[in-house]
């Protein structure tokens, strides 16, 4: 696609030819993720994260189909009916956890892809519709998990329905009449109920038709790699297959054998008890907690507690929560340092492992319940990490003075293995 | 432009945070009754960890005896099906049986009127209280919950429910006035709030079992907590092995594509 | 350096060992891909619950001769019915020969019991509830069943003698418990 030595698609089965003539899905797949799409040669295994996050899409798509032919969108009976998933239903209990985890799954490499594009510089020139794209997707993910574990209908489902949906409230003047056009009603029940589980249904679809546009945005310029040089000449790159594909094959093995030692040795590790309890109105679990993937933002959001200006606090968090997301929309005009990887920006790199270090302790904070010291260690958090994107980031992109770079891509990994000979050989 | 705002907007969330920080009081409320709350004491179990885990059937159908004789006066086990002690050693027959000892609900086939007949294989452990209301106003406002995901159900599963069962005793002495066992409760320093509505449900030799095991307080609790554990996830076991063969299969796959890797790469630096 | 020649080297050094490792990792990833669709394809079989509705008890002690019941057995219809000796007659009367699927009367009751005819109420041609059970309901041309959808016809002992059903309404496994109490399943 993107560069002028790649290998184009020739059919060589008649029926190839004649498929191609028609309707070119052969050369599609050819040129996106097979010999005719040429790839920086020294990807290292967190160039891994993307293929396995569409991985893990196809497995929360599979087993959700297959888990919604079971399952009763009704709050009368639909916590009775996950359970008569996991009971009686064939093979029921290993699709209801696969999917349970598997959303877990998907939000670990999510993770560490978003970590990679950070730390790389892969939002910059000319990706940044990537990034973009990216963000889109990320946010597309938030909304679908939140809705699907709504589903099961248990105590947690039930308030973290109706603790997201107060967010809404925090909107003046319309923030209340708009929580219950959501809802459907004036607590989450029935009606809340079954929009969620439409909804839920329907975005992952959403999703893999962004996922097909940021493969296409990825393309036109082609992949990023650690070294933030772009592609010079044909030596720079290998073909996406078989080189990369086997690689993607090894890591899909460890990323299966993760996710199956979670749910076959370990499936409410990452749940909640409270959700084994059907959802009651009248009676609020003693810690509401969300799911691990949204601690960092539940912190930030508990992070404020003071009056501001004419805004409340309850309004700044909701505010800043969406903020510490929607700021990644604008990190790549941001950071203007033209280095993209890290390996080359020394006092970035410093400040990328706080930030990660930062939103680790965000994690740690959104877990616990709202007492000292995490939430005087939530608001430290939640200033570092608005601080981070919004202050530091703008500045030492100004100051910083990179470290001598390769002039290309070869260059690069022939000085890598200029000290250690004996693999050079073949 | 972007650069700018983006400053001025970081400027606004972080004065926000340290007027937060500066305005919220460092120390936490008191809190009492953590003091006298006990963490939940373990329980090994048969059925525990991933190394050959099985269900302990003498263990369960014990346990199951304890379940209907004593919980099941007020604890319902919505979840439970009787044709599922299959599980744990019961003939087709013996289950036929067993479900007969039960009156299920059902309406009388001339009149409508509600009636109950005999249990079928097919049918549920039968509720003690028609509904919420009920049990209520027989337990003095308090709601025994339903047992059937218990051990899923609570921090510390099994291990809480043991603690609970065994873990009757009278107030520390130095226990304030306010967190005293008012009318009605019962002092249990492994219940969240240290008084529960449940009074002392077990005593030695309450139930006689059959196949001859002492019925102290310690088995009963044992016994009823492992029961607890197959209510709640009748399929622990089978999952466990399934994931086994899972596992290998995947791990072989694992280093076959790792060979296959290293293979194509030989000749390339990377 | 080329990308090809660099592949190309690799290659002729030595291809067997190599090909036989990248075919057996796809292997793997292709006998894996079949045995995840093995619980893809079973969850859509009756689930346990369903399968333990497999008995029903019926007290046909109310039944007069001449009359005829709607149970159900797993939600299917089952038509229980007390055959007067006429009707018993009629069947064993029909050569085996005229019928589109051969089967006598005593082979579709039990010994001793030939006045109880008991038949799934679904019609073997497209799966309607034929009439004939209740009482004044259209009982065909045979004096048994009516398929009101297509126009089957059967007779006393259920057996399909006109219409486009091909076979005879199916006898569910049954056996009586006591001379009141049959139980099916």
């Amino acid at each position: 696609m993107s560069f002028p030595w790649a290998k184009p698609y020739e059919p060589q089965h008649p029926l190839m030819k004649w498929m191609d003539e028609r309707l070119p899905i052969p050369r599609l797949v050819y040129n996106a993720t097979g010999p005719g799409y040429p790839v920086p040669r020294n990807l290292n295994y967190f160039w891994n994260f993307g293929v396995l996050a569409g991985a893990a899409l196809m497995i929360q798509i599979i087993t959700g189909i297959v888990l919604a032919m079971h399952y009763a969108a009704n709050a009368g009976v639909a916590f009775n009916s996950v359970e008569h998933i996991m009971r009686d239903v064939n093979a029921g209990w290993f699709l209801r956890y696969a999917h349970m985890n598997g959303a877990s799954m998907f939000f670990i490499v999510v993770y560490l892809h978003i970590f990679r594009g950070l730390y790389y510089g892969s939002y910059k020139a000319p990706r940044e519709m990537v990034w973009l794209l990216g963000v889109v997707i990320f946010l597309l993910m938030m909304a679908t998990a939140f809705m699907g574990y709504v589903l099961p209908w248990g105590q947690m489902s039930f308030w973290g329905a109706q603790v997201i949906t107060g967010f809404f409230s925090a909107i003046p003047v319309v923030g209340e009449p708009m929580r219950v056009w959501l809802l459907g009603g004036f607590v989450p029940d029935n009606s809340a109920l079954n929009r969620f589980f439409s909804l839920h249904y329907l975005l992952p679809f959403v999703i893999a038709g962004v996922i097909i546009l940021h493969i296409w945005a990825l393309h036109i310029p082609g992949s990023s790699n650690p070294t933030g040089i772009e592609v010079k000449d044909e030596q720079d790159t290998v073909p996406f297959h078989p080189y990369y594909t086997a690689k993607d094959g090894f890591g899909l093995g460890v990323f299966l054998l993760a996710f199956v030692a979670l749910t076959f040795f370990s499936p409410n590790l990452l749940g909640h008890p409270d959700n084994y309890i059907p959802a009651n109105s009248l009676s609020t679990p003693a810690h509401i907690v969300p799911e691990w993937y949204f601690w960092p933002f539940y912190a930030i959001l508990r992070a404020f507690t003071f009056n501001f200006l004419w805004i409340d606090a309850k309004l700044w968090g909701v505010i800043a929560m969406f903020a510490s997301i929607a700021l990644l929309f604008f990190l790549p005009w941001l950071d203007s340092s033209p280095v993209k990887s890290s390996n080359y920006r020394p006092l970035y790199r410093i400040f990328f492992w706080v930030l990660m270090a930062d939103i680790a302790l965000l994690a740690v904070c959104g877990m616990k319940p709202a007492e000292q010291p995490w939430v005087i260690l939530s608001q430290l958090g939640a200033a570092y990490y608005f601080a981070h994107f919004l202050i530091i980031l703008p500045i030492i992109s100004r100051i910083e003075r990179p470290l001598p770079m390769p002039n290309s891509i070869t260059e690069a990994v022939l000085a890598k293995h200029a000290d250690k000979p004996s693999e050079t050989a073949a | 432009m972007v650069r700018p705002l983006g400053f001025l907007v970081g400027l606004g969330f972080i004065t926000a945070l340290v007027l937060a920080i500066f305005t919220t009081p460092l120390s936490n409320e008191p809190n009492a009754a953590y003091a006298f709350h006990k963490k939940a004491r373990p329980l090994k179990l048969a059925s525990d960890g991933i190394l050959l885990p099985h269900w302990d059937k003498a263990q369960l159908q014990r346990g199951m005896q304890v379940y209907k004789e004593v919980c099941s006066a007020c604890h319902s086990l919505n979840l439970v099906a009787f044709r599922n002690i299959a599980d744990f050693g019961y003939t087709d027959g013996q289950i036929k049986t067993f479900a007969k000892g039960f009156q299920v609900p059902s309406i009388n086939p001339d009149t409508g009127e509600p009636a109950t007949r005999d249990g079928l294989p097919s049918d549920y452990f039968p509720a003690p209280y028609a509904n919420e209301v009920a049990a209520r106003a027989a337990n003095n406002n308090a709601l025994p919950p339903d047992l059937s995901l218990i051990t899923k159900a609570r921090e510390g599963g099994k291990n809480y429910v043991y603690s609970l069962l065994t873990g009757y005793q009278n107030p520390p002495a130095n226990l304030p006035k306010e967190l005293q066992p008012s009318t009605g409760l019962h002092y249990n320093p492994y219940f969240a709030n240290l008084n529960l509505a449940m009074a002392k449900p077990l005593t030695d030799g309450q139930v006689t079992y059959a196949d001859g095991t002492k019925s102290t307080v310690d088995q009963m609790a044992k016994d009823v907590s492992a029961f607890l554990v197959w209510t709640a996830e009748p399929k622990l076991i089978k999952r466990i092995q399934v994931g086994y063969a899972v596992f290998f299969f995947l791990l072989i796959f694992t280093v076959l594509t790792y060979l296959s890797y290293r293979n194509i790469w030989a000749d390339k630096k990377h | 350096m080329a990308t090809e020649s660099e592949l190309n080297a690799g290659i002729e050094d030595g291809v067997r060992r190599r090909d036989f490792i990248n075919i057996a990792a796809v292997s793997f990833a292709g006998v894996g891909a079949v045995a995840v669709v093995l619980p893809l394809v079973n969850q859509m079989n009756p689930s346990a619950d369903v399968l333990a509705l497999s008995t029903t008890e019926i007290d046909i002690s109310a039944i007069q001769p001449g009359q005829a019941i709607k149970t159900s057995w797993r939600k299917q219809p089952v038509f229980v019915r007390n055959l007067v000796a006429k009707e018993i007659a009629d069947a064993k009367a029909v050569p085996l020969g005229d019928l589109r699927d051969p089967e006598t009367i005593d082979q579709r009751t039990k010994p001793g019991k030939e006045n109880w005819l008991i038949t799934l109420g679904v019609c073997t041609h497209l799966g309607c509830v034929p009439l004939g059970a209740a009482e004044g309901e259209n009982k065909g041309d045979f004096g048994g069943y009516f398929c009101p959808c297509h126009g089957s016809h059967y007779d006393t002992a259920a057996r399909i003698r006109k219409g486009p059903a091909p076979k005879n309404l199916v006898v569910p496994p049954y056996e009586f418990t006591s001379d009141t109490v049959v139980t099916i399943g």
